[in-house]
């Protein structure tokens, strides 16, 4: 089983070595994890996806939760978030394959940004899977380079990270 | 507010505004200018030989006064020395900070010399860490780690502080309040978890308490006492949970597990109702976890909610403060008629049945020793080392009190034992602090012989030598074919003469008579003492429940 969750953490040096230091020694397995400051300067949010089963999960929530640099944690339900993946795709072309790459690329709402005379790199977003099947579509022209983002997910409802921070200073 | 003084001096101030009275530690370059404002400050230090010794001390301190214990150490390898004691102090939950110089903040990261990533190397090992990086942060940051420290699951809290911050000026101003908005440590118990908990225990016929460390960190004896009492359960303490519950107690089992007693493991394995208290489950309790209490419901009681189903299937957890929780689930069930009284008899035709037990002959046994130490001193605190010495203390002698048993339960530091005692003697002068040693572990730490003797603190190491590194040597022989893979150790060193070099008292002992008459001298000295028992080397620890075995099967002499 896939699990999504989200912490949001204080933006210091470090933080992130003592989460990912958490999952290895704990051998917890990240299939992803993605990090970056949220609208308030002082916190970061992280987004981790994790394999394993319901105890897996449940002590992954507990274990984060017990680190002092961790200021919220929680969950996130494929049915009340949204989450998204961004890639960079390297295909290499040549002029008898470059349009139908283009095509496929139309077809994805995907974007090019970038053309050399043998490659393209190609932009996408979307959620795991259609980031998967666009990988598998383009892999019969040569990927030369794949990079992906990681999932990042925000919960549905209006919660910002400044209603959690100030929550955190109530309780 | 004192205006302009620079870091180091902040740094003492914080410590006093803590309370502190006593620091163990070693300098070193990095720390000369905390060193020198400790050189007119008015908190004692204790110069160790060895850093690990520090940490150990502290901890022991830590341990037997309920305070928080401070260590200091020089950065690179004076650090690096601490890992060990703050380890020990993580696994055991033991409140100490530790204080560690580093080099200038110009040269953190280029390999400078005395450099070593302290922060990085404890991150696994402290339950929160600093690196200062500007001399204003000091007040509050060691504000903030008294309290992480010494609160929810206590734990070791690292300082490491460049040298040049500790010159830096400040305007010192001790907050008066925390403001940490992602520590919570304690939650509001929650009354159904509560209840459901209460309705298990006034339907369970065979009940035990299993008790552990938490009880002791919560002050929590007397309401487990009362606990125990209104539900009439068995309780058996856990090695963290010695003197939780008074051993003289009729309901007491003794310890569970791989070394515990016979019947303490055969209550827990037909158990209906396992009741744990601050007690997390390890595998040396469980043994094989898949056939642990197999007919027993479980109520899980932790201030940590990550201890809860980590190990184990629960039933009901509650997450709480040990004592605050007791408190409760003993108004909840007042006025209870408990169904446990053919369970106490049957709990009780074990305990005749299967009590601890060696065979005496004209040599000194290691358990005679141990109760001879109980029968003449029963209100000290003993410390001990790791192996066989340590389990020979937790089976013959009587503990009745928090406080006064203290090892490393879950590291199983060699080496803890002697360092530890003299930070619990510092701590309790008044007691009389006696470490249960063994050959092998004493001389992981015997260099601290110096501090005790330079310091004046009259600890008292009873070293149960066998030759061997007894533990070890027990496995081997009992499950390596007598293989005694560099386990022999014997004639190697002369106890008393090297008590003797350090300007400390050293005796010995050969004959069963001796010991009582040698243990009232070392006592009565006044000053650090080691005592040489020569002990019957063919002796071993029983009852055991072999690596990988369910806890009820349990072997025993003969």
């Amino acid at each position: 089983m896939r699990h999504t969750i989200a912490a949001l953490v204080e933006n210091r040096p470090g933080v992130l070595t003592k989460v990912s230091g958490l999952f290895s020694r704990r051998r917890f397995n990240i299939e992803s994890l993605a990090v970056g400051v949220t609208e308030r300067p002082d916190v970061s949010r992280i987004t981790i996806v994790v394999a394993g089963d319901d105890t897996v999960l449940e002590q992954v929530l507990k274990q984060l939760n017990k680190l002092i640099d961790i200021i919220h944690v929680t969950k996130l339900s494929p049915k009340n978030s949204v989450s998204r993946e961004l890639a960079l795709i390297k295909v290499g072309v040549d002029s008898a394959t470059r349009s139908e790459v283009m095509q496929i690329v139309d077809v994805f709402r995907a974007k090019i940004i970038d053309v050399a005379a043998d490659s393209l790199i190609v932009e996408v977003t979307g959620d795991r899977s259609k980031i998967t099947a666009m990988e598998h579509l383009l892999s019969q022209f040569g990927i030369k380079e794949l990079v992906r983002t990681g999932d990042i997910a925000l919960h549905r409802s209006s919660t910002t990270a400044e209603d959690i921070a100030n929550q955190g200073e109530v309780n | 507010m004192t205006n302009n003084i620079t870091g180091a001096k902040a740094l003492i101030e914080s410590l006093k505004k803590e309370n502190v009275e006593v620091i163990f530690g070693y300098p070193g370059g990095a720390m000369l200018p905390i060193y020198d404002e400790l050189y007119d400050a008015d908190i004692r230090h204790i110069l160790v030989r060895h850093e690990q010794a520090a940490a150990h001390a502290a901890d022991g301190y830590a341990r037997a006064t309920g305070k928080t214990g401070v260590c200091f150490a020089t950065s690179g390898p004076g650090g690096t020395n601490l890992v060990t004691g703050i380890a020990t102090a993580y696994m055991d939950s033991v409140p100490i900070v530790a204080v560690t110089g580093q080099v200038p903040r110009s040269l953190l990261g280029v390999d400078a010399f005395q450099e070593a990533d302290i922060t990085g190397i404890t991150m696994p090992i402290t339950k929160h860490n600093y690196l200062i990086k500007k001399a204003e942060e000091i007040p509050r940051v060691v504000k903030e780690a008294f309290y992480i420290a010494s609160t929810g699951r206590p734990g070791p809290v690292l300082i490491d502080i460049p040298k040049d911050v500790t010159t830096d000026l400040l305007d010192f101003n001790y907050p008066e309040e925390i403001n940490l908005r992602s520590y919570k440590p304690v939650a509001a118990v929650n009354i159904e978890q509560l209840k459901q908990a209460a309705s298990l225990i006034k339907a369970s016929e065979k009940p035990v308490i299993y008790a552990g460390g938490g009880i002791i960190i919560s002050h929590a004896a007397e309401e487990l006492l009362q606990f125990a009492e209104l539900i009439a359960a068995p309780v058996t303490a856990t090695l963290m949970g010695k003197g939780a519950f008074p051993d003289t107690h009729p309901l007491s089992v003794g310890m569970p597990g791989m070394h515990g007693t016979k019947y303490a493991n055969y209550a827990i394995q037909e158990s209906d109702l396992i009741i744990a208290v601050g007690a997390r489950f390890d595998d040396r309790v469980t043994g094989k976890i898949e056939s642990f209490a197999p007919s027993a419901k479980i109520i899980h009681i932790d201030i940590d909610p990550a201890e809860i189903r980590k190990n184990v299937r629960v039933d009901v957890p509650v997450v709480g403060d040990a004592k605050t929780v007791l408190t409760k689930l003993t108004a909840l069930i007042k006025q209870h008629q408990p169904k446990t009284s053919r369970w106490l008899g049957r709990v009780n035709k074990w305990k005749k049945e299967f009590p601890l037990h060696y065979k005496k002959n004209d040599m000194i046994k290691p358990q005679y020793v141990v109760e001879s130490i109980y029968e003449l001193y029963p209100d000290a605190i003993i410390v001990t080392e790791v192996g066989q010495n340590q389990m020979w203390a937790e089976q013959y002698f009587k503990y009745t009190k928090p406080r006064t048993f203290i090892s490393s339960g879950g590291l199983g530091t060699m080496g803890y034992g002697f360092p530890a005692a003299i930070g619990a003697k510092v701590g309790r002068p008044d007691a009389t602090v006696i470490d249960i040693a063994g050959d092998g572990s004493f001389q992981m730490n015997s260099q601290e012989i110096a501090t005790a003797v330079q310091s004046e603190i009259p600890v008292v190491v009873a070293i149960l030598n066998n030759g061997y590194l007894g533990m070890v040597h027990q496995w081997q022989e009992l499950f390596f074919e007598e293989r005694y893979s560099s386990t022999v150790i014997e004639e190697s060193v002369d106890f008393v003469k090297l008590a003797e070099a350090y300007n400390a008292v050293g005796l010995r002992a050969v004959k069963p008579e001796d010991v009582k008459p040698i243990l009232k001298e070392a006592v009565e000295s006044g000053k650090p003492t080691i005592i040489d028992f020569i002990i019957d080397k063919t002796e071993n620890v029983f009852p055991m429940v072999p690596a990988g075995a369910a806890i009820n099967e349990i072997i025993d002499l003969e």
